[in-house]
């Protein structure tokens, strides 16, 4: 098993074999012991955090059973502890617990999620219980929600490319499969649109694919979470895709862990079941706001706009469960999705993500105005794996330079629409006029196509040829001669 | 010193946990928590209770469990076998851990950072007997990689009388392979010795700058010259290329041994120089980059306070290798990450913030760091030198934010990154109009007695002609270009021909990623040619148009991709035809 939570043999060797005393076996079977322990009444409630006194030493992260008077059972983790009191985050909310009648129990252990091949096509919350009519799943192997850090050595670099059929993703920030590329949208933007374009024509060229979608919605409306799976059914992907779903009208607590269960699954279909896996995850900004929600209650010291300083960590945290293991064929891409508040991409949280991920999708709301879809902003938008992933043998020998041709000429025809904007078009040289009818043209044939259109790289490659034929060929420096002649024409 | 019980936990908060019953142990202490054994620091002491800053993640620790002193401050162990090497900011080495665990992380393992076993082809210094060996003194050497000699150091706290020095022959770095009468008895000497991170290694003295680092980045190497020894920060946003830079400087500086550390960024990143360094070839010496370079991982998913340190354990290794007499080359990607730990840390000690939140001490922090980089003449009487290159990456791109200003204050060169240029895919984007470097006089001396005697006139006409086009561009924006007369307008153009075939470089081209100082300085005067000839050819009645319809103009755009380093004649040549383009040129005009 590739990511056990348990702590594997081999280790055991060298990191206690010495250390095997008597004395930390008693510690051990104390500990147990006291995991059985309950604790009737809490001694302060506030937002989602509860407070109790006077208990057992009680670990760092350690699992919390907290149960209402009515017997209702929510989990929760520990996220302070100390000698006097314990800090617990309840995951499904403190609304109706009360001070004396609230049970507790820790539980010695950190929150494991029992995962299984079949929890495909299923529907579940934000915790991992289903939603749907189906039972339980039994777990095959159980798993530590908060993951561990992938060994740096460990990583295989990815460098195969996944055809979304998107013109403007394929040619100019190309998906690479083990990439986090995250698309920056704000609010009314089709970003659920075009995730799901590409959960459905995403695939890789020319090879086998045992593929799987993890869908992590947090705080997303109701509408928007039956999108996807109407989506999905539409398509037939429906049994190859998990939903984990903490929608806005469920405590914001539950946001937190929403993510990290879903991921935990994800890395239980890649590296113990070899698939390849795509895990959507929106909106990121609402996971933010949970998480500075939390820090907030417990009064922490903060950095910009209110968010907690560790903001960059813990994005982290998800964000770098992504990737590609070395020995292992499985694989995990992950596409999260931000409304950035204000559309403002110097906002914290799609800041410290664009700090993160390797890339991002960055959607402009005057092209979406201007009704080009995807609205795919073509200058801040990139893909960092790219560069490794296209050329010859991958996608085509052209593509490398005739993606930096379409940049260079597209930052000119922002230019030189500034100018037309200050001095009239009128005034502008023959050679801008060429740039304007090519910055029309880029937008209109390339970027835009349709919400089912899915084309080949080569049709996308050729297209991109096509708009530059509308500039003289002594305006492309970034192609070399031979590309010219053959392509060009 | 053997392992003892120093206190128990009091209150554990991420990776800060509070210790109660710490009578006995010492400031910056390297400590293990719990039965798994975490590594921690101490780092504050109050009575009997203490604070301890631990590097890995802190779950299910809990109040009453044993605190463990080992007696020593938080060490790196210098020795041979370093280079080629992965390390996490604690300087466990990731490969072994990787060989002894499975893809993900465990916590509380302990793998010693140089192999036990492997043996080491050992060749003495012919020593006198009896002779007075101090710190730093030389006592053989050791072939550690095809290009670097490993020379072994008396370390820092030993002084005597040499007894007995091991002869030639194999030895692993557990092998005595010396012995020193000290003023306190005999002492053994090996061929590793452990130095604390925090703390400088000792020299005999700072000397001048002189020497640039030649990193075969035009722009760099041109118009912001970095010295040997010297200190540089690249600010810049996301996608604006900061990694770019450092890894392209890592790739083709002319450093003997370059130190990248890794703190707090991608995984990926430090898997891609893991695979592509290996593969590539020092252009000046051959051998493979790896067996240069030792790498510092520590990424943005692990334990924050090891991001603290690593900053602190590459540039401890940077610094022994310059007491060996090597010019050594930090890449430090990102301090900002490192700068966010500090606040995350202080946080959680719930100290008294500053600026953003981040503690009132980080200037003193920032300035301490960099102040490590020099040009140094080493104890063994050998110079020695290091570099510090220091990505920061702004929050929103705003140069205004404490890490950016503080960093200013205590570099002498900076590297701003554009956004726009990076967004027009124009890099590496460092900023002509933002960017500086006060090493241009320590450098200026060496350019012109080694590449050319024009260098520093050269540079400062192309720069005065990119501050003039700025202006330029203010009055295109308003009324277009043609309200320019042609001697203006060729301003934009030659700055644009400088811009696109000069500043601009690939890194992915197999002849643009590296350019030699004398390729570079020939390209700079082919183009200093075209706008001294064209301006006076304009002032001669002859058209813009006609000039730049010149078909050496496309050749001079594309030189960088197609002359290569060697071929210097072919620069020769092209500047010849160029001279003669304007000769044709103007003899219609007379």
């Amino acid at each position: 098993m590739a990511c056990n939570g348990n702590s594997g043999k081999k280790s055991t060797i060298i990191s206690t074999a010495e250390r095997e005393t008597t004395t930390t076996r008693i510690v051990e079977a104390q500990k147990r012991l006291l995991s059985g322990r309950e604790y009737i009444g809490v001694d302060r409630i506030d937002g989602p955090l509860v407070f109790i006194r006077n208990t057992h030493p009680v670990g760092y992260r350690e699992l919390v059973e907290c149960v209402d008077r009515n017997g209702h059972l929510r989990l929760g983790m520990v996220l302070e502890t100390s000698g006097e009191a314990v800090v617990v985050q309840v995951f499904e909310g403190t609304a109706g617990l009360t001070m004396p009648e609230t049970r507790i129990r820790f539980r010695g252990e950190t929150l494991k999620l029992g995962v299984t091949r079949k929890m495909l096509g299923r529907v579940f919350n934000g915790l991992g219980y289903p939603m749907d009519e189906g039972p339980l799943p039994v777990g095959e192997v159980e798993m530590d929600v908060n993951g561990r850090p992938i060994n740096p050595t460990a990583r295989e670099y990815p460098r195969d490319f996944i055809q979304t059929g998107i013109s403007v993703i394929d040619g100019m920030n190309t998906l690479i499969r083990g990439q986090k590329l995250p698309i920056f949208s704000g609010n009314g933007l089709p970003h659920n649109e075009l995730a799901a374009q590409i959960a459905r024509q995403a695939k890789i060229r020319g090879g086998e694919t045992e593929f799987a979608v993890v869908f992590s919605a947090m705080g997303v409306k109701h509408d928007v979470a039956r999108y996807f799976i109407r989506s999905f059914e539409e398509t037939g992907v429906l049994k190859n895709v998990a939903l984990f779903l903490s929608l806005a009208d469920d405590p914001s607590i539950e946001r937190l862990i929403t993510p990290r269960t879903a991921l935990t699954l994800a890395e239980h279909l890649a590296f113990n079941e070899n698939m390849h896996v795509l895990v959507i995850m929106t909106d990121m900004s609402n996971y933010c706001e949970s998480l500075r929600e939390i820090s907030t209650i417990r009064g922490e010291i903060p950095s910009r706009k209110g968010y907690p300083g560790y903001l960059y960590s813990d994005l982290a945290e998800l964000y770098e469960r992504s990737g590609m293991l070395k020995n292992y064929r499985g694989s995990i891409t992950q596409l999260p999705i931000l409304t950035m508040p204000n559309d403002d991409i110097s906002h914290p949280i799609p800041d410290l993500t664009g700090y993160i991920t390797e890339g991002q999708i960055v959607f402009e709301r005057e092209m979406y105005g201007r009704n080009i879809y995807p609205p795919v902003a073509g200058l801040p938008s990139l893909s960092r794996l790219m560069k490794d992933g296209i050329g010859e043998g991958m996608t085509r020998k052209d593509h490398p330079h005739l993606a930096s041709q379409l940049f260079a000429a597209y930052s000119y025809v922002k230019d030189v629409r500034n100018l037309a904007s200050v001095i009239g078009e009128e005034e502008l040289t023959p050679l801008d006029h060429q740039y304007l009818e090519f910055g029309d043209a880029f937008e209109r044939k390339f970027v835009s196509q349709g919400r089912d259109e899915e084309r080949t790289i080569e049709e996308t490659l050729d297209l991109g040829w096509e708009v530059l034929r509308l500039l003289p060929v002594e305006e492309l420096h970034r192609v070399t001669e031979e590309e010219i002649e053959e392509f060009y024409g | 010193m053997k392992e003892r019980i120093i206190g128990e936990v009091k209150r554990v908060n991420g990776p800060v946990i509070e210790a109660k019953g710490v009578t006995d142990a010492m400031m910056l202490e390297l400590v293990r928590v719990g039965e798994v054994r975490l590594v921690g620091e101490l780092i504050k002491l109050e009575g009997d209770r203490g604070v301890i800053q631990v590097y890995e993640d802190t779950t299910g620790i809990a109040p009453g469990d044993n605190i463990y002193g080992s007696g020593m401050p938080l060490s790196v162990e210098l020795g041979p076998g370093l280079i080629g090497t992965i390390y996490d900011g604690i300087q466990r080495p990731l490969e072994e851990i990787y060989k002894l665990q499975d893809a993900f992380i465990q916590r509380g393992i302990q793998v010693p950072p140089l192999d036990r076993k492997k043996k080491w082809h050992f060749i003495p210094e012919n020593l006198e007997e009896r002779f007075y060996v101090k710190s730093g003194t030389i006592l053989g050497t050791i072939q550690e990689t095809e290009r670097i000699v490993h020379r072994v150091l008396i370390p820092p706290d030993v002084e005597g009388e040499i007894a007995w020095l091991s002869p030639e022959g194999e030895y692993t770095i557990e092998d005595e392979i010396a012995r020193v009468q000290t003023e306190d008895g005999e002492k053994p000497v090996f061929l590793a010795h452990r130095w604390p991170i925090r703390t400088p290694r000792p020299i005999k003295k700072r000397l001048t700058l002189s020497t640039p680092l030649i990193t075969g980045q035009r722009v760099i190497d041109t118009l912001f010259p970095i010295a040997k020894g010297g200190t540089v920060a690249i600010p810049g946003g996301f996608g604006t290329g900061k990694t770019m830079t450092e890894h392209a400087i890592a790739k083709w500086c002319d450093a003997s041994v370059i130190v990248y550390i890794g703190c707090g960024e991608r995984g990926n990143e430090m898997t891609d120089v893991l695979t592509e360094f290996p593969k590539l070839v020092d252009p000046r010496t051959g051998h493979p980059l790896m067996e240069r370079t030792i790498l510092i991982a520590n990424t943005s998913n692990m334990p924050v306070s090891a991001r603290e340190a690593s900053i602190y354990t590459g540039v401890t290794l940077a610094e022994y290798y310059r007491d060996q007499g090597y010019d050594v080359a930090v890449m430090a990607d990102s301090t900002s990450r490192w700068a966010e730990a500090l606040r995350e840390l202080s946080g959680r000690m719930e100290e008294m913030p500053a600026e953003e939140g981040f503690p009132a001490y980080l200037p003193t922090r920032i300035a301490e760091f960099y102040e490590r980089a020099g040009n140094m003449e080493t104890l063994s009487g050998k110079q020695g030198s290091v570099s510090i290159v220091g990505a920061v990456s702004p929050p929103g791109g705003d140069f205004s934010e404490p890490v950016t200003q503080h960093t200013k204050r205590f570099v002498r060169c900076f590297w701003g990154l554009d956004r726009q240029l990076a967004n027009a895919r124009h890099y590496p984007a460092i900023s002509w109009l933002e960017s500086y470097s006060e090493y241009l006089d320590e450098v200026s001396t060496w350019w012109e007695e080694n590449v050319g005697p024009n260098w520093s006139e050269d540079r400062a006409e192309i720069m005065e002609q990119l501050q003039k086009e700025v202006r330029l561009q203010q009055v295109v924006k308003l009324v277009g270009p043609d309200a320019l007369p042609d001697s203006q307008r060729f301003i934009i153009e030659v700055c644009t021909l400088f811009k696109n075939a000069f500043l601009q470089q690939n890194a992915f081209d197999d002849i643009d990623r590296y350019t030699t100082a004398l390729k570079q300085l020939k390209m700079l005067e082919i183009i200093l040619m075209y706008w001294r000839r064209g301006s006076a050819a304009i002032r001669k009645g002859v058209t813009l148009v006609k000039i730049r319809r010149m078909k050496v103009y496309q050749d001079i755009v594309k030189m960088k991709f197609n002359i290569t380093n060697e071929d210097l004649s072919a620069l020769d040549k092209l500047k010849a035809r160029l001279e003669r383009s304007f000769d044709q040129l103007e003899s219609i005009y007379e």
